[in-house]
């Protein structure tokens, strides 16, 4: 059965709420009946046929195409199936995602993953700020799941993050990590100022030295016994994380927000 | 039925329903996996005394282990869940964790969950920090070699305890002879271990005793030098010495091909060496529901 494909037909001037077309929302629905659910553009509802031209069947594998960066709440909520973007998206992808996967060839705008709570999350692009973050007000962000970033990330990269792991290829930008609950976020570019701001758990495993404030605190250099494992768990994803030969257990590590309980970890490869 | 000389006598071993669990424990090297594999599992022959009956299932290369380090696989069984839960955590708090480079994973995924690293950690006095990799949560309890990773649950399954066989020989060196030859054919056998000093017991036990606060006692049918005194000896006068094999598995299935390799690996000693016959340890249906025939196994 072929994948259930949309072709954006022109780009709208006003953003456009995608959270309709997600997996689990259209299973059992015929092509016809899926081209009439409105999307709300703006002010106005548009029927899916009159921004995409639709082809294809399998409802559990959609592929958007032509997508654009006013294209928001892609995946959100996504409940099982996969969603392929070729081309950037907006804001919001992979909102609340609850399994499943999202993979974007292009770029994506702010919160992307944000409070997902498990799949995973491929963008082969750059992500914008608050990556697996938490909505403003809410106290947990990301609680589960995979986010793979090829490129660069924003600012406040995992902010309040709860569990789950985030990778970047990339750089991240400032406050990665603020307000971390738990988890992992990995970064093998460089990091930018500020970075575990009020991290109160959770691991930050940096390729390279960060600017540290004065509230983390030298712990030495260490093998780490579960680096290797976390490592292993990444084998199956299509990144450079699958990589055997970056995997590294000795690390120089940093406890803290001491601001905050201070049990979270900046660990460093040597 | 007759092997090489070797009798085996129409009879059947019984044994009974236990929980059993596996754990794996790996270390920066195999010397120090043993050395913690060996303390988990020490002072655990019996149920009897010990609470729980535990042995080594095997060694595990490096690509066998989570953490890719040189491992050891132990197996643990118990009369219970509870028991069971309570020896696994006492024994991995006080053997592995204490044991230099160790690690400590689970070596059943499916079952009910009981506890492994998950109240260790309250060890690292609130410096504990957990990951959860793969869906599976592992602690980091700091200690002063480093760190001990312990995966915080293990699986517990229903599983067969005392599957076990008699070696009846001429003498007591060609007993232990032929024991040695069944249990390095034994030890091969995935999901059982044999439990007692070197897998083999020389101080086999019936049901009961003359004394009221003892459970078991000696096996006085089987006791060479009570042939003239015990009023129901099994044993023929060549009979010099009897040792037994005891063997607890996670399916009868298991124990069935333990006992197979094990019983042959003895016979093909044969009578030539002093092996007279093969028995087991029955005692009437007294003690579990489940019955292993020799002649059926070596049929």
């Amino acid at each position: 059965m072929s994948a259930l494909t949309f072709t954006l037909k022109n780009r709208p001037d006003q953003r456009v709420d995608m959270s309709p077309l997600a997996c689990h929302l259209l299973a059992d629905l015929e092509p016809v009946q899926i081209a009439t659910i409105e999307l709300q553009c703006g002010k106005r509802k548009l029927c899916v046929d009159e921004l995409f031209s639709i082809s294809g069947f399998d409802t559990q594998k959609i592929i958007i195409q032509n997508s654009f960066s006013k294209l928001d709440y892609i995946g959100k909520d996504l409940n099982g199936g996969e969603i392929h973007v070729e081309g950037d998206v907006g804001a919001y992808c992979g909102i609340s995602m609850q399994s499943g996967l999202i993979k974007i060839s292009g770029n994506t705008g702010i919160y992307a993953g944000c409070e997902m709570k498990k799949g995973q999350l491929e963008i082969s692009g750059d992500a914008g700020d608050f990556l697996g973050g938490a909505l403003p007000g809410n106290k947990n962000g990301m609680k589960g799941g995979v986010i793979l970033v090829k490129g660069n990330a924003g600012d406040r990269v995992g902010d309040h993050l709860r569990r789950g792991t985030i990778l970047i290829e990339g750089n991240a930008g400032d406050y990665c990590g603020s307000r971390m609950i738990a988890g992992t976020i990995a970064v093998m570019g460089n990091t930018g100022k500020h970075i575990g701001y009020a991290m109160r758990r959770g691991t930050l495993l940096l390729w390279n030295q960060p600017s540290l404030s004065a509230s983390f605190n030298d712990c030495g250099q260490h093998t780490l016994a579960f680096l290797p494992m976390l490592f292993k768990s990444f084998t199956h994803l299509n990144s450079s994380f699958a990589n055997n030969a970056i995997a590294f257990n000795r690390v120089h590590r940093f406890a803290g927000d001491m601001s905050e309980i201070g049990h979270g970890e900046i660990l460093v490869k040597i | 039925m007759i092997i090489n000389g070797v009798t085996i006598d129409a009879t059947f071993a019984e044994a009974f329903p236990m929980k059993g669990t596996r754990a794996i424990i790996t270390a920066q090297n195999e010397k120090w996996a043993m050395i913690a594999a060996q303390a988990m599992t020490g002072f655990a022959t019996s149920v009897i005394a010990c609470g729980c009956e535990a042995g080594i299932e095997r060694v595990l290369t490096p690509d066998e282990t989570p953490d890719g380090r040189p491992g050891v696989s132990i197996m643990i069984f118990a009369m219970g869940g509870k028991g069971l839960a309570k020896q696994l955590e006492t024994r991995a708090g006080q053997c592995v964790l204490t044991s230099p480079t160790s690690a400590l994973f689970a070596g059943i995924d499916g079952g009910i969950r009981i506890p492994l690293g998950k109240n260790l950690r309250y060890f690292g006095d609130g410096f504990q920090t957990s990951k959860v990799i793969s869906g599976k949560r592992y602690w980091r309890i700091p200690v002063m070699d480093g760190e001990f990773l312990a995966e915080a649950t293990t699986g517990q399954v229903d599983a067969v305890g005392g599957g076990n066989f008699l070696v009846l020989a001429q003498s007591q060196p060609q007993a232990l002879a032929a024991c040695e030859a069944a249990i390095e054919e034994m030890k091969k056998i995935p999901n059982v271990i044999m439990p007692f000093p070197g897998g083999v017991v020389r101080s086999g036990s019936k049901v009961g005793s003359k004394y009221k606060t003892l459970g078991a006692s000696t096996n006085d049918a089987f006791c060479p030098t009570l042939k003239g005194s015990t009023k129901k000896t099994d044993l023929s006068p060549d009979i010099e010495s009897v040792m037994e094999i005891v063997i607890d598995g996670l399916t009868k299935e298991d124990i069935d091909k333990a006992m197979r390799v094990g019983i042959q690996a003895v016979c093909d000693l044969g009578a030539e060496n002093g092996i007279m016959r093969i028995s087991a340890g029955n005692y009437g249906g007294k003690l579990g529901p489940f019955h292993f025939h020799l002649q059926e196994i070596m049929a």
